[in-house]
């Protein structure tokens, strides 16, 4: 089944420069009854961006019309926790393609990746370099030239390379996906399981 | 021959194929699935009209989303009920056997993989539930998958996976009197952080490892995750047979002899080489409890929450906004803090041994009235143990309420929530910002701590209670 393909991308960024953002923060447990894939996106961080009587909480940054794109910048150890793929599909039926961290959590990264939202994992200097750039001009765009596994900062000009499993990088630019592949080998499947007993 | 780890020794003899430059097919030996998780990835298989390929290797149970009162009844919650009820139709389609509500094998999926046998040494395990790092405990290689990652072991037993790099924590000397392996485990996490071991899998390793129990050893690798690790294992031994031996689905007879002979090979040789070592002493462990909003802020219970001066600066404001939460100041002592639930259960401390160090401590005596106290049991065996060794009725004695077995207040998915700023001494594994419900603030802790809390109705050191 074919996923979002992404290759490159001009845009602006939402950032949130907290540490340890768990997926309990990113989609409550609450939410997880649910039985299909769509419209997580409007719970999204939930219970920061609403309060107990479904307000928005106006400073929390998704709520201020200051910021926005189609990128998440967020503090070191992004998505740790629960296994629940529910994050990356909240995180991608709001609409975000990219989410740039200095450091993600494994089970976060690779749901991200199967649904066609590229983890970009920058340096803590860089990190910082693009706290400033948002905090300066929330206007701010950035360029992700996967290909080429760059992230430019308009801002600054500086180009940021990063690192990409190249096999899950062809899957992101074809928008192939997992299954397919091993569907492929199903006879290599089998005969592993022959040669097991 | 190369000196191997553990974990590559399992890993290679798993590996199907493996994709130049990228991940490795992996075979996956059990797969256990869940209400919550696995509903879309049925679909998914169904929208492809695929079957599941090898159903005899995946097993069902409903945890997540159960209530645990009445579970006898139709459940109240609609979407939960329909959640529940999909597990039941999706299972019966594609011939998966599913240990549902009311069913005497029925709990939390890491406290029944165990208890039946169905987790042996050297095996692939995967679940869409990160602590199915809980596994490792027998020397497998257990690990939480996504969604779509349970769509592919639904259709073709394999996943494709980065091999993680190794670390290894060796925990030498002998543990103090009433420290259990939820402290041995809080205090690894406080001492590396909650982000300590990602991109790797942890061997555990020394004397504390090997003295201890299998659902201590369980505890430990349960909470592997929450360092960031993939996973976590321990070299099965003696203790790990013994588990074993006459457990339903565990191999019986000459199929036994068969199996002890290959894991009784599965170990780290000597010159094996890790990608990080670490090494703690049991000497430095005393009762840990947590304080803040993630697993890694952890401190001896003896001692104080760290002044924001100490915190480094870029991490000051998440530091702040977890002191906000929790209603904490910097520098304060834990001890004697007010505490107004004590939850025990999920599948870090759901299990028999569990129940009897705090039936153990509590006998005669009565919880404080200030606490409410729940005891969950990790499974329906649990909770049918339980009332055979008469530790129910010394716990409903004791004023604890008992419920019937799910994760329950672990994650509050269910009715089981601790409310808005109230505060719990949990023995799950997550104190997460609403992990227990909104609002809900959440102190991890051992059994034998949660229960000694329960008696004297605000944080107590239990060795000295
Ligand atoms: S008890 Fe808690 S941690 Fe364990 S499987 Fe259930 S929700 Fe997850």
């Amino acid at each position: 089944m074919a996923l979002n393909k992404i290759s490159t991308l001009r845009t602006t960024a939402v950032p949130l420069p907290i540490e340890n953002v768990d997926t309990d923060q990113i989609i409550p447990a609450r939410f997880l009854k649910a039985t299909t894939r769509e419209g997580f996106g409007k719970n999204l961080f939930r219970d920061w961006r609403y309060d107990n009587n479904d307000q928005p909480i106006q400073d929390f940054v998704l709520n201020n019309p200051t910021y926005s794109g189609e990128i998440l910048v967020a503090g070191k150890n992004f998505g740790c926790g629960s296994s629940r793929e529910h994050a990356a599909w909240a995180i991608e039926d709001y609409g975000f393609k990219v989410v740039i961290s200095s450091f993600f959590a494994d089970i976060f990264k690779s749901n991200a990746l199967n649904n066609g939202v590229l983890p970009i994992t920058v340096s803590e200097a860089v990190l910082q370099t693009i706290f400033t750039a948002i905090e300066n001009n929330p206007k701010a765009t950035f360029f992700v030239d996967l290909p080429n596994q760059t992230l430019l900062i308009e801002a600054t000009g500086e180009a940021v390379p990063f690192e990409i499993n190249p096999y899950k990088k062809e899957c992101l630019i074809n928008g192939y996906d997992d299954i397919d592949y091993l569907l492929s080998i199903k006879s290599k499947i089998e005969a592993f399981e022959a040669a097991k007993v | 021959m190369t000196a191997k780890t553990l974990f590559d020794k399992i890993w290679d003899t798993h590996v199907v194929n493996q994709i130049e430059g990228g991940p490795s097919v992996l075979y996956i030996d059990r797969h256990l699935i869940h209400e919550v998780t696995s509903p879309q990835a049925f679909s998914g298989l169904e929208k492809r009209q695929l079957s599941v390929f090898r159903p005899e290797r995946t097993v069902a149970t409903a945890d997540h989303n159960v209530p645990t009162i009445n579970q006898h009844l139709p459940i109240d919650d609609e979407l939960s009920r329909f959640q529940v009820n999909k597990l039941t139709e999706n299972c019966e389609r594609h011939g998966i056997t599913l240990y549902g509500l009311n069913h005497p094998y029925q709990g939390i999926v890491h406290v029944i993989g165990p208890q039946l046998g169905l987790t042996q040494p050297g095996m692939t395990i995967v679940c869409g539930d990160s602590h199915t790092s809980t596994h490792g405990a027998f020397g497998s290689i257990a690990f939480g998958i996504g969604t779509s990652e349970v769509e592919m072991v639904l259709a073709t037993q394999c996943i494709l996976q980065l091999k993680p790099k190794k670390m290894r924590i060796t925990v030498n000397g002998q543990l103090q009197e009433n420290v259990t392996p939820k402290d041995v485990i809080l205090y690894i996490i406080s001492q590396i952080s909650a982000s300590g071991a990602t991109g790797y899998f942890v061997e555990y390793a020394g004397e504390v490892f090997r003295n201890m129990t299998m659902e201590g050893r369980m505890t430990v690798c349960n909470m592997s995750i929450e360092m960031g690790a993939r996973g976590g294992l321990i070299a099965p031994d003696e203790t790990t047979f013994d588990y074993l031996k006459g457990k339903e689905f565990a191999p019986h007879g000459k199929d036994w002899d068969k199996a002890l002979s290959y894991w009784q090979t599965l170990y780290s040789d000597e010159d094996a080489q890790f990608d990080h070592e670490i090494t703690f002493y049991a000497s430095d462990i005393e009762p840990m409890i947590t304080y803040g909003t993630n697993p890694g802020m952890g401190i001896k219970i003896t001692g104080s929450i760290p002044r924001l001066a100490d915190i480094e600066e870029k991490e000051r404001l998440s530091f702040s906004k977890s002191m906000q939460y929790m209603g904490f100041e910097n520098g304060e002592r834990i001890i004697g803090k007010p505490v107004d639930y004590v939850f025990i259960g999920s599948c870090t401390n759901g299990r028999i041994e569990d129940l009897r160090a705090v039936a153990a401590y509590v006998k005669g005596k009565k919880k404080a009235d200030n606490i409410t106290a729940w005891i969950v049991p990790g499974s329906k065996q649990v909770e049918k143990q339980a009332i055979e060794e008469g530790i129910v009725e010394v716990l409903e004695a004791a004023g604890f309420k008992m419920r019937q077995p799910g994760c329950s207040a672990c994650l509050a998915m269910n009715d089981d929530k601790i409310p808005k700023g109230k505060y719990a001494v949990s023995t799950s594994n997550r104190n997460f910002e609403g992990r227990q419900g909104p609002g809900a603030r959440t102190m991890l802790a051992s059994p034998l701590t949660a229960a000694a809390v329960a008696v004297a109705g605000k944080i107590v050191d239990p060795r000295t209670v």
